[in-house]
């Protein structure tokens, strides 16, 4: 079975954001980052399916030079292959511009049976470049998935159950597969100190637009339809209040707000 | 015409609720600005009882598909569908509600188009004839506007209860527009094999009171006072990372970053800190009481109303408070 997963890279939650106001995107080069939070459980998904099926996973990710970062995470982790995929005409990709060249770059790979992503990142925080990837491939579009209950390459076939609300769907569904992963789905693994010192010696290999065929009018910031056109702090809630007082008048002070508010049937 | 604003209708197996019709309201409100009309789309094995109902809500017209294959929701054949309506009638703006359907058909019919979109949208507004549309990034701790300059529709998702519920009006009628889109069953990816209930049938989003406990809730026991102040409210338990990540309440209770983006009428948080990963997922919350031990957290910042002690004094007397005031 071949297994690919997409690792983003983004800020670190603690960091200070630095934005390059003019073109409303991030100045990546200058923050911490980490990999996506959410594609952690991604690519243990991946392992977790290797281990159970057989076969071999090549982990990628796009963005600028230090994204090299999370695939060699992805390498410390013992992912088969790495694959960046990085060129300046990609800045500013909005989330179709990003779908339509990480598809490229899956059918470069050729032959994948099932795509692991994390459900959203931290940082653009949209969500849906995953089912944007399955329809633009016209693969499978399972996403929210929660557990994968089996995968039959051979029989080209998956069986996930997707968290929606109220409930899990179980969903069948044909190979090759997008499948966007949440948290809880399993317990993302960490590298040991072997693996890091190997994946610290690898070279990354890169894919330029040319590589991917990408035209390049339809990526980055000039070839994206979505712009981020203002970025503000939201504005602090007001000053809230603070009851005070014995328990008894605070409890009766709060109950008759709340139920002033007319939302309580 | 051309300009319209449009607005999908989800249903789960043709059954719909008020809330499937929110956005008709937002929706009169951006074709007012651009000079339009706000019609709904469908998609599903039949229409017309949704069709009604949409028109009640305000809807001018309704565009639907029909058809065995859209029995219960795929993403694949709703969006299929759903770009045939788009691609054919060309409407200024296409809403969804960014719930997992919605945002499974937006993005996808997003991408059967070639355009990008604009997910959880908290603010919308026609500025010179485009649609500006406003949503947090960084968990919540920025907010971003975001336009669509050359996508014919400009697609977004919505946050559920970010806009007011349009008023229903049972006379009120139009025009119902049937187009004919088939998929074979054979070129279709997934098929649903069944739909297991949770148990507890957390539904976090749709709530309009919610009652949190975080890691100060102490045990799994604590989370009984929650739920059943949340119980008596008829709210929703939400809960923080650190009380999933200790086991005391399943991850579908997580509200924050990487959990459920709430926005309840009245969200009660108990035991929690307010850590700004917390506070991402729900400080747009109409009302926010917080109650916790340590005068200095920071949730008391977010909070309209703060209540300064330990949750296991001041939880039963808010229960007792309630029972009497509501007669429950
Ligand atoms: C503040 C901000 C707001 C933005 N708002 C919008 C908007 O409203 N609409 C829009 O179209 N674009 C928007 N963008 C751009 C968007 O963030 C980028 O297009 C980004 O490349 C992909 O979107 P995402 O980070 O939201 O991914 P998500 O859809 O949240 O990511 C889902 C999964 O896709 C995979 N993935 C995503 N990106 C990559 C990557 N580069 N490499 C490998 N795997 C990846 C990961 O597995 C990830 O877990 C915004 C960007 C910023 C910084
Ligand atoms: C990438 C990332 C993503 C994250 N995503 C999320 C997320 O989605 N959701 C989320 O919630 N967190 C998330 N977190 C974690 C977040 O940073 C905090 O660690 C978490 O929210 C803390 O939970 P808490 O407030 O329950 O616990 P604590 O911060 O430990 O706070 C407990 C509070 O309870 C109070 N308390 C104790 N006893 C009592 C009592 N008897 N009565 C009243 N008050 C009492 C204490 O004074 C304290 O303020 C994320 C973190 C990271 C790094």
């Amino acid at each position: 079975m071949k297994i690919a997963v997409c690792l983003k890279q983004v800020p670190d939650t603690e960091a200070e954001i630095k934005w390059d106001i003019p073109s409303g995107t991030l100045k990546r080069d200058g923050m911490d980052s980490i990999t996506n939070p959410f594609d952690e459980f991604a690519l243990e998904e991946a392992l977790l399916t290797r281990e159970n099926y057989d076969g071999e996973i090549v982990a990628i990710s796009m963005g600028p030079e230090k994204a090299a970062d999370v695939l060699r995470n992805a390498l410390a982790l013992t992912v088969n292959s790495v694959q960046q995929i990085s060129d300046p005409a990609f800045a500013g990709s909005d989330t179709y511009a990003t779908a339509y060249v990480l598809a490229q770059a899956l059918k470069k790979i050729g032959d994948v049976d099932v795509v692991f992503t994390g459900k959203q990142s931290t940082d653009g925080n949209t969500g849906v470049v995953s089912a944007e990837l399955a329809a633009i491939l016209g693969w499978s579009q399972l996403t929210y998935v929660a557990k994968v209950r089996s995968i039959d390459a051979a029989g080209k076939k998956i069986v996930v159950e997707r968290a929606i609300e109220g409930g899990n769907e179980v969903v069948e569904a044909k190979l090759p597969a997008v499948v966007s992963v949440i948290k809880g789905i399993n317990e993302p693994r960490l590298p040991n100190l072997m693996g890091i010192r190997k994946a610290a010696k690898v070279e990354i290999p890169k894919w330029n637009a040319g590589d991917l065929g990408v035209d390049t009018s339809k990526v980055g910031a000039a070839g994206s339809c979505t712009k981020v056109v203002e970025i503000a702090v939201p504005p602090p809630r007001g000053a809230g209040e603070i009851l005070k007082g014995e328990i008894e008048d605070i409890a009766n002070t709060l109950t008759d707000k709340l139920i002033d508010l007319k939302v309580i049937k | 015409m051309a300009n319209d604003v449009w607005v999908y209708i989800e249903h789960k197996d043709g059954a719909v609720t008020p809330m499937s019709f929110e956005l008709l309201g937002i929706g009169k409100t951006l074709a007012d600005g651009l000079g339009s009309g706000v019609c709904a789309f469908v998609v599903g094995e039949k229409a017309d009882d949704i069709a009604k109902e949409a028109f009640a809500y305000g809807a001018s017209k309704v565009f639907a598909v029909e058809g065995a294959e859209y029995k219960g929701f795929r993403a694949d054949a709703y969006s299929k569908a759903a770009t045939s309506l788009l691609d054919k009638y060309k409407p200024a703006v296409a809403l969804f509600r960014a719930t997992s359907q919605g945002t499974d058909v937006a993005a996808a019919s997003a991408a059967l188009l070639g355009f990008g979109l604009c997910t959880d949208t908290i603010g919308l507004a026609v500025d010179g004839g485009k649609m500006k549309m406003t949503r947090a990034a960084f968990g919540g701790n920025y907010t971003v506007s975001v336009v669509n300059e050359k996508a014919v529709p400009q697609i977004a998702t919505v946050r559920p209860k970010a806009f007011a519920m349009p008023e229903k009006d049972a006379s009120k009628s139009g025009e119902v527009v049937k187009e004919a889109f088939s998929v074979a069953e054979a070129d279709l990816n997934t098929k649903v094999l069944e739909f297991i209930q949770s148990a507890t049938a957390v539904n976090l989003v749709e709530a309009d009171i919610i009652v949190a406990g975080g890691r100060g809730v102490g045990n799994p026991e604590g989370f009984q006072l929650i739920k059943e102040l949340a119980d008596l409210l008829g709210g929703a338990v939400g809960a923080s990372r650190a009380a999933v990540d200790s086991g005391w309440i399943a991850y579908e209770h997580q509200v924050g970053q990487t959990g459920k983006t709430v926005k309840p009428k009245i969200y009660i948080a108990c035991g929690v800190s307010g850590a700004i990963q917390h506070l991402a997922g729900m400080r747009t919350s109409d009302c926010i009481v917080a109650i916790n031990k340590d005068p200095d957290a920071p949730i008391f910042k977010a909070a309209t109303f703060g209540i300064v002690g330990d949750y296991k004094q001041v939880l039963p007397k808010l229960i007792e408070k309630f029972k009497g005031k509501l007669g429950r």
